[in-house]
């Protein structure tokens, strides 16, 4: 077979790998990431897994991308094409001119493949087994041969592989050796029989830095850590699981006192979300720094205790990893579905706060700073991770900590304070203007300072009332309060066209790298944008502003209903026809290639259609 | 334009003032005004009331006036609890009183003024108290509940706070109805019971303490309010016990589950009461210096010091066996007797603190320097990342 133009690209393509789950090869492909990693080529690659144990597909994509887009591309160069059960689909998505890998063992008719992309057939299933006789043995191994043989068709240096084995089964001598033999076997076999390297190539580069590779729910967790967060309580969902097991895993090296071998934390698995969040709340109340870790179905179970939590004033910090919703909806599928159900969560009128990282390290640094909001502000704080951050490698800036920083335990009065002539304690009230009152700890005083917390209305003493006055009074000050987080959340960051522009656009979280690489692909389309990146709500002052400084403000996020955009509008008192919804919701990442095109599109329907016609 | 003005019915409010309410001082203030939401109890305190140990009279342990009906049974249990605190002279603000929501769950407002309260979510209770818990180890938890709340809407949490272990007393106020909404059936309710309209409950009843038992609660008990002298010494013996203490009262509502063909009722209760013990709570390490009866008393050790001395009615009721205690519930049950008592405790129990091996320091109490790895770590971190 010969292709008329097969794709020639070094350090710029895309991966696939097509397999069952189960499998054991998400390790094989994890470790094909990492030594690309290791040629000093970013790379981004994506889990793309089913809500099930074993035996249905699963795909790992990785990005070879020494311009460093970290964003899903879309499309595929180079498929691996391990699973029969997705033959098809697999290789109907080749790009015109890609590479189809295949396990040649038994042969295929020619019906089952394309004539404009290079089939590269290795007979993966016979070298393992004239190899090795056990089946397990078996199974791992032809991974492992399948790596051998990309590193000879992409030109790897397979010592870097080698190095990386060396690391993760170090100590483990006959593991490390066998491993290292498969890895031969495969990449012999390659250089033998085929034509190596392809088109697509690794070549050493010097583009990987600092940075580090790490997992958004792993970061978030060791800002927990950081962050002085003592007791954990969670109830087992995708995809935050593996935030709560990380969580432990940290604090099972760092938070076991030298001494005594002891504990300085506590997690409980809950029996359910209620459950889970009760225990936040009943820690946070009694002066611990609690969290807990859920998705879109968690939160749905958790609104009543987080209306308590608003109302009567208990911090407390959420960590939702999003999925696509509603209902169990696509549980590991990526979505950033959840903003208004978090923003408004409860009945009752009840605004919470949100805090939305672009990365893992965005998300130590805001899950750390989340336990010093939640005890400032008194009140629930959502870290709305979603799962294309929380369980993706994701190359980062090094994570960064002061030792100079203090925890803010927020207005705490002590026994001492309580004891000062002429103090006023009251529960809820507002002895400053910024409406948040003084809270202290049970214990701490034996005549003074207790108080009965109730989900009920009270006074500003904590005295059970029904009277109009004194619960509007109490709303009020909780507006108030509100108002003051505006500053104290991480504001949006704006980087604006290199030509002046009357068009803007608005994002947010896990959109991040696919946003920065559109604008490139927008420019190059002659489209110029001013970006705002939204890192919390409430809204600083400067979203509003930025809106009234543009025609059209594009609004890109991950769900169908344009979620952001309605608390943009409903908050601010925006005209919605200022905001131009993107939305991507079929629960795969967003693209820079869809943004580009949603909004060139748009763009260059403005250009001919006068703008007071589109919208009259 | 920032934020959202606030609405216009807000607007009526500002700056009006909210009138005697908003007056400084926690119990002192409060009954001006034309609703009462609150009732405060005056502070005078008869010079020659006696005191504890620690120099506190009774009124040290009184909340609030209870809003509570008339002849409620829960108010003799709020009693019942001020005497076991003010008995074992504990400080009263070293108490956490946390509660569900119901007519039981108010009660914590009429004890321990001085006590931080927490009336949280209906059936949420134990989850809200575990959380506390974990977060200090120090001090007193007392978890007070109601049948519905822990019976039926919070029966999960109930369960999985007593299998946990948390060190607690947790009191449920048992009356087999909702009394706050008027009267229908809870969970605990017996089957062939009638309601105060007539209506025959026809599902099956929820035994708590049985369910406690085979949860593995390390400390059973089952009372009645109108039994002081049984109630107060198990309510001493919980709070001094480590682990999960369980009392399940049976509290009879004066307003709908106190009729003929209720057996919820105070008739009901005092005939069919089948009591296995007398509890004396002895704490310090003095030797027991009451006279009891060969044979006639079985005595507990508690991790803390304290000794329970049971004086058995049943002779043959063993409260260190829990199989027996499950067998003998079960039978007595099926007699419609109501068996009271102390039913099991186990001296060598334990906590969730200890299953989770934490640090002795109250977890509330650490600081960042305690708490957080600092750079040189996370320097390792980031290296080991790359």
């Amino acid at each position: 077979m010969s292709v008329q133009s097969p794709i020639s690209s070094v350090n710029d393509f895309v991966v696939r790998f097509a397999n069952v789950n189960g499998s054991g090869s998400a390790s094989a492909n994890e470790l094909f990431a990492r030594a690309i990693l290791r040629h000093g080529v970013p790379v981004s690659p994506r889990n793309i897994f089913p809500s099930n144990i074993q035996g249905l597909p699963t795909w790992y994509e990785v990005r070879v991308t020494e311009a460093g887009h970290l964003g899903a591309r879309g499309g595929v160069d180079l498929m691996v094409a391990m699973n029969p059960q997705t033959w098809d689909k697999d290789v109907a998505s080749i790009e015109t001119g890609g590479y189809l890998f295949y396990d040649s063992t038994k042969p295929l008719p020619s019906s089952k493949f394309r004539t404009d992309i290079t089939v590269i057939g290795v007979p993966l299933t016979a070298i393992t087994n004239s190899t090795y006789t056990d089946p397990r043995q078996r199974q791992l191994f032809k991974n492992i041969i399948y790596l051998g043989a990309l590193c000879a068709l992409l030109d790897m240096d397979p010592k870097l592989v080698e190095k990386l084995f060396g690391e993760q089964y170090k100590g483990k001598e006959k593991l490390l050796s066998s491993n290292v033999h498969a890895l031969h076997l495969g990449r012999d076999w390659a250089l033998q029989n085929l034509k190596c390297p392809l088109g697509l190539r690794v070549k050493k580069a010097d583009k990987v830095g600092e940075r580090i590779f790490i997992e958004g729910n792993s970061a978030a967790a060791l800002g927990a850590v950081y962050g002085g967060a003592t007791v954990c309580a969670w109830y087992p969902i995708t995809p935050s699981s593996s935030l709560a097991d990380a969580f432990g895993a940290h604090c099972k090296k760092l938070r076991h006192d030298p001494q005594t071998g002891k504990a300085k934390y506590a997690i409980v698995q809950g029996e359910d979300e209620l459950a889970s969040i009760g225990i936040v709340i009943g820690a946070s109340w009694n002066g611990a720094r609690a969290f807990t870790a859920t998705s879109g179905p968690g939160i749905s179970l958790m609104t009543e205790f987080i209306g308590l939590s608003y109302f009567a004033e208990i911090p407390a910090v959420i960590m939702n990893v999003q999925r696509a919703g509603p209902s169990t909806g696509m549980p590991t599928r990526t979505q950033q579905c959840d903003i208004i159900a978090c923003a408004y969560a409860s009945h009752g009128d009840t605004k919470h706060i949100l805090l939305f990282p672009e990365d893992p390290a965005e998300a130590f640094e805001f899950a750390a700073a989340s336990f010093d909001l939640a005890e400032r502000l008194q009140t629930t704080i959502f870290l709305m991770l979603d799962l294309d951050i929380g369980m993706n490698h994701r190359l980062c800036r090094p994570l960064k900590w002061d030792d100079g920083r203090q925890y803010d335990r927020g207005k705490v009065m002590t026994a001492e304070m309580l004891d000062e002539p002429g103090r006023d304690f009251g529960r809820y009230l507002d002895v400053d203007g910024d409406g948040i009152p003084f809270r202290t700890y049970p214990g701490t005083h034996p005549t003074k300072g207790s108080f009965f917390t109730r989900g009920t209305s009270r006074d500003r003493y904590a005295r059970y009332s029904e009277e109009g006055a004194v619960y509007a009074d109490n709303m009020q000050r909780l507006v108030r309060k509100f108002e003051t987080a505006q500053d104290m959340v991480p504001r949006p960051l704006q980087a604006n066209a290199a030509k002046p522009t009357k068009y803007g656009v608005i994002y947010f979280g896990s959109t991040s790298p696919a946003m920065d690489e559109a604008i490139g692909l927008l420019e190059a389309r002659g489209h110029q944008l001013d970006r705002l990146r939204i890192r919390a709500f409430p809204f600083h002052s400067s979203v509003a502003s930025f809106i009234a400084d543009h025609d059209f403000v594009y609004v890109v996020e991950q769900n169908r209903d344009a979620q952001l955009r309605q608390l943009i509008v409903n908050e601010n008192g925006i005209d919605p026809v200022r905001l131009v919804p993107i939305l991507h919701y079929d629960g795969t990442p967003i693209t820079a290639r869809f943004i580009a095109n949603s909004i060139g599109d748009h763009q260059d329907h403005l250009k001919v259609t006068p703008l007071r016609k589109a919208v009259s | 334009m920032p934020g959202l003005v606030p609405g216009i019915h807000a607007f009526l409010f500002l700056g009006q003032d909210v009138d005697g309410r908003d007056k400084p001082g926690h119990d002192e203030a409060g009954i001006a005004g034309a609703e009462m939401t609150y009732i405060a109890k005056p502070k005078f305190h008869h010079p020659g009331l006696p005191k504890n140990e620690l120099g506190y009279t009774h009124r040290d342990y009184e909340g609030k006036i209870s809003t509570l009906c008339a002849g409620c049974g829960h108010d003799s249990i709020t009693a019942a609890i001020i005497e076991a605190c003010y008995e074992l002279s504990i400080e009263p603000h070293r108490v956490a009183k946390i509660s569900g929501i119901g007519c039981s769950s108010k009660t914590p407002d009429y004890f321990l003024g001085n006590s931080h309260g927490f009336n949280s979510v209906h059936g949420r209770m134990p989850s809200v108290l575990t959380g506390a818990n974990l977060a200090n180890r120090d001090l007193i938890y007392l978890g007070v509940s109601g049948d519905g709340d822990s019976a039926s809407i919070g029966f999960g949490q109930f369960a999985h706070s007593i299998r946990r272990g948390v060190n607690m007393t947790y009191i449920v106020e048992n009356n087999g109805v909702y009394g706050l909404t008027k009267g229908q059936f809870s969970a605990t309710a017996d089957r062939g019971s009638k309601s105060k309209k007539g209506v025959m409950n026809t599902d099956n009843a929820i035994d708590l303490v049985a369910i406690a038992l085979q949860l593995g609660a390390s400390f059973v008990a089952r009372s009645f309010s109108g039994d002081k002298t049984q109630l107060v010494p198990l309510i001493s013996a919980a709070i001094r016990h480590k682990g999960a203490a369980f009392i399940d009262v049976i509290s009879p509502c004066i307003a709908f589950n106190n009729h003929a063909g209720s057996t919820k009722s105070f008739d009901y209760v005092r005939e069919h009461n089948e009591a296995v013990n007398r509890l004396d709570v002895i704490t310090g390490r003095e030797p027991i210096t009451v006279d009891y009866a060969p044979g006639s008393v079985q005595v507990v050790d508690q991790h803390d010091g304290t000794r329970l001395a049971l004086r058995k009615i049943d002779a043959d009721y063993d409260a260190n066996d829990r199989l027996a205690a499950m067998t003998f519930l079960q039978k007595h049950a099926a007699k419609g007797q109501v068996v009271t008592g102390l039913l099991y405790v186990d001296p060598d129990s334990d906590d969730l603190h200890s299953h989770l091996d934490t640090v002795e320091t109250p977890l509330n109490r650490l600081e960042a320097k305690d708490l957080c790895p600092g750079t040189s770590a996370l320097e390792k971190i980031n290296a080991s990342l790359r």
